[in-house]
């Protein structure tokens, strides 16, 4: 069980999260990147750079 | 035959990127390699080892930078180094469409603030103004007035990028609300959804609404040769409806299509590891000879 890192809710991750997936807290909205899974660990997603894009 | 070594180039792993593992996945003929920028090293003299790789990456100069030299030790890039480079790059884009006679809006680049004024007053108003290398509708502004066009062209220079003083000016397309995005696997367009918005933007990333929008023998046309113009052979194709016809005002390179996907009958995933396993398949053969 991880706790969101801005918010502290604890987060449901489910077995089909991948790592550095990025998912949304369900309490404060954040932005959170999955940086382990098993256990599930997880730090604020990183902030948009200008270069990003499609 | 050995295994095609699939290299997933990304640093966020977003739905797209998940449904492409699950594809796959689905294949026993390839061997999923994660590349991940925020945590890779390249080491120029000894890089990654695989046969293809798949252009995921959010940052447009970590994927310059790593297809570039993969591309140096003979791996296959979907999209090379060469198509990321134009379509990340407004004015590169607008040249190529242009010179390949593709409808496009009219385009104006300055320097400075004083010759993009000159610039906005000369192609009238409305006018857009586009960050250069740019995404997902950031930054871009429908100026409608002189007032307007001085206080966003002060603003613009005081930012901290040298990119933000190079004015990308775009002629201003009355259209529909909404426009098109198209999709181009190699020779063909696969699919296409419109985008609908109230607002005058319609990126996805901003909330449009999608849904089937059916491909036309010139619709395929213009969007596959869109995509040749910039080098490219995955591409999401960009495309306004003007009384004149089509008009393509994007492409993009490291596509999304997670929104369009709610529109349209087509596994885009599915199909784009298909090709670049066959374009690794080609490439390997190849070797052979």
């Amino acid at each position: 069980m991880a706790n969101c890192p801005e918010c502290g809710t604890a987060l449901e991750i489910g077995d089909d999260v991948m790592a550095h997936e990025i998912i949304e807290c369900n309490a404060c909205s954040v932005e959170l990147e999955v940086v382990a899974t098993n256990p599930a660990q997880v730090e604020l997603a990183p902030e948009e750079e200008e270069d990003w894009g499609e | 035959m050995e295994p095609i070594k699939l290299g997933l180039l990304h640093s966020r792993i977003r739905l797209e990127e998940k449904m492409l593992v699950q594809a796959i996945k689905q294949r026993d003929d390839v061997e999923l390699v994660m590349l991940n920028t925020s945590h890779l090293v390249l080491d120029l003299a000894s890089l990654p080892q695989v046969d293809v790789v798949l252009d995921r990456e959010i940052s447009q100069s970590r994927a310059l930078h790593v297809l570039n030299a993969l591309e140096q030790d003979g791996v296959k890039t979907v999209n090379s180094y060469a198509a990321a480079r134009v379509g990340g790059d407004k004015v590169l884009t607008s040249k190529r469409l242009h010179n390949a006679g593709i409808p496009t809006p009219k385009v104006k680049i300055a320097f400075t603030r004083e010759s993009a004024l000159k610039a906005v007053e000369e192609m009238g108003y409305p006018v857009v103004l586009k960050p250069v290398d740019g995404s997902w509708g950031r930054l871009i502004a429908k100026i409608e007035s002189r007032t307007a066009a001085e206080a966003i062209l002060e603003h613009k220079s005081q930012l901290s990028s040298y990119y933000h003083e190079i004015f990308y000016l775009q002629e201003y397309v009355e259209k529909p609300d909404r426009d098109i995005r198209a999709f181009v696997i190699k020779d063909e367009t696969i699919c296409a959804a419109y985008r609908t918005s109230d607002h005058w933007l319609t990126n996805a990333s901003l909330g449009s609404k999608t849904f089937n929008c059916p491909i036309t023998p010139e619709l395929n046309d213009l969007c596959v040769r869109a995509t040749q113009a910039v080098g490219g052979e995955a591409i999401a194709v960009d495309l306004m409806e003007t009384q004149d016809g089509f008009t393509v005002h994007e492409v993009n390179c490291a596509m999304e299509f997670k929104t369009s996907l709610q529109a349209v009958d087509i596994d885009i995933p599915k199909l784009l590891i298909d090709h670049c396993v066959k374009a690794a398949k080609q490439m390997r053969m190849g070797d052979q000879k």
